[in-house]
């Protein structure tokens, strides 16, 4: 190959082709959000390339997880243990108050909560793009999971899945710039809508009023409003609170109580409600067929 | 582009991607310099007539699959930087290695530029200074790499 003549198009020729293909990419992508089901493909074929750039980090916790003295993994145990007993003692009283409470629901006539399934999943690749927060973790289409299922970690809701993938699948999470989520108030029920920021380390509410009855240290929980997140589950704690009358409304900011930053292992949680929603539809086609 | 050892130069290019998304401690992830326009800029101008901006975009769309942003952002940003050096590779070829680092640094500040006002016009996000950090530690890597390079070009014999 001589570089000196050049062969085939030119630079310019070939620029203007691929920003026209950039151009139509983004367009359906972002716009008409056609690459759905495609995205997914992708997702498979590039999952070896994460799975081997995951391997230097897996040898280190590996190493780490392994060269552990007597000593720690003995005062390690004692602590896990002492964990356990108190867990136990807690699930005693929950499972008391669940049944209660399905009592109490059944005499007011409300829905009854179903059982969540659970699945545990693991962290594969933390985004390096900054301007998305996203992880990636290592179950699939193959695992059963699907676009919309809600991932929490040990302490609160982290986000939900956005593309599927044959063995990974990538997880939006809450502090990313288009994400939100309904919560409310524990204290006094207060709904607002948590949304990301961007950062790390904080929530936006926005169209919060004057009047609103909110507090700096208040837990906010998922509404359970908008069908995709669960009732009930820790978001975020209040952190901010800016009570400026020259503005319109207050502004308010929230720590995610998940450890965005520190995630290793997390649980995605599969809603029967997924099928509850197709329910109606197939009853009104048969009434449609009648 | 399998012949003469073109595999390398795949292999190379799949590596600087691993390396891209390899995860790190929050405080270094910021300042990830970018593996894959190193490596292009290096190819592109050693080989142009193998590599060039197609080679470019189909590696930006992948490190948009990869890292899950809107599909063909990183790939035009890419493209676009490549352009400037696959209109160019006579005159960076004969400037030194320091020069070529200066000029490396410039590309990935474009890059990090459009893919940013791409960003912008798609989701509204807001302009950190962090986010041209990457462009400080691909200047400092730049000698390095295009040493390495070259050695695994002649290395190599890859033409």
């Amino acid at each position: 190959m001589n570089p000196i003549f050049k062969h085939g198009p030119s630079p310019q020729y070939r620029l203007v082709l691929v920003l026209f293909c950039s151009a139509l990419l983004i367009f359906f992508d972002h716009k008409m959000a056609s690459f759905e089901s495609v995205r997914g493909y992708l997702q498979s074929l590039v999952s070896p390339l994460q799975y081997i750039a995951n391997t230097p980090k897996q040898v280190m916790t590996w190493a780490s997880e392994n060269l552990t003295t007597r000593q720690q993994l003995m005062t390690e145990n004692h602590q896990y243990r002492l964990n356990e007993l108190s867990f136990h003692e807690q699930g005693m009283q929950l499972e008391i108050i669940k049944q209660e409470n399905a009592r109490l629901r059944t005499l007011l006539a409300s829905p009854l909560r179903s059982d969540i399934k659970k699945m545990v999943a693991e962290v594969l690749a933390v985004d390096s793009d900054p301007y998305t927060h996203q992880v990636v973790i290592n179950r699939g289409a193959n695992d059963g999971v699907y676009e919309g299922q809600v991932v929490l970690d040990a302490q609160g809701i982290v986000g939900q899945i956005l593309h599927v993938g044959q063995t990974s699948s990538r997880v939006i999470l809450i502090t990313d710039i288009s994400h939100a989520v309904p919560v409310r108030v524990e204290r006094n029920g207060l709904r607002l809508l948590a949304s990301g920021s961007g950062r790390i380390d904080r929530l936006t509410h926005n169209f919060v009023p004057h009047s609103a009855d909110i507090q700096t240290g208040d837990t906010l929980v998922t509404s359970g409003l908008g069908g995709k997140y669960p009732e009930g589950y820790p978001v975020a704690t209040v952190s901010f609170v800016s009570q400026d009358e020259s503005r319109e409304f207050v502004s308010v900011y929230s720590v995610p109580i998940a450890q965005i930053d520190r995630l290793r292992y997390l649980l995605l949680l599969s809603d029967k409600k997924q099928q509850s929603i197709f329910a109606p539809k197939i009853q009104s086609t048969a009434k449609a067929a009648q | 582009m399998f012949a003469h050892n073109g595999i390398i130069v795949i292999f190379t290019l799949l590596i600087a991607l691993m390396a891209s998304i390899m995860p790190l401690p929050l405080s270094v992830d910021a300042f990830r310099p970018d593996w894959v326009l190193i490596v292009l800029i290096y190819w592109t101008m050693a080989l142009p007539g193998r590599v060039n901006i197609i080679t470019a975009w189909i590696m930006g769309f992948l490190l948009d699959v990869l890292l899950g942003s809107v599909l063909g952002v990183h790939a035009a940003a890419m493209a676009i930087a490549i352009y400037i050096v696959a209109e160019s590779f006579q005159k960076i070829r004969n400037f030194s290695v320091w020069q070529q680092a200066l000029i490396t640094g410039v590309l990935a500040a474009l890059y990090h530029l459009v893919v940013f006002w791409l960003q912008r016009f798609l989701i509204d996000v807001v302009f950190l200074t962090s986010y041209l950090y990457p462009v400080i530690t691909t200047i400092v890597l730049w000698p390095w790499m295009f040493l390495l390079l070259r050695k695994v070009r002649r290395n190599f014999s890859i033409k």
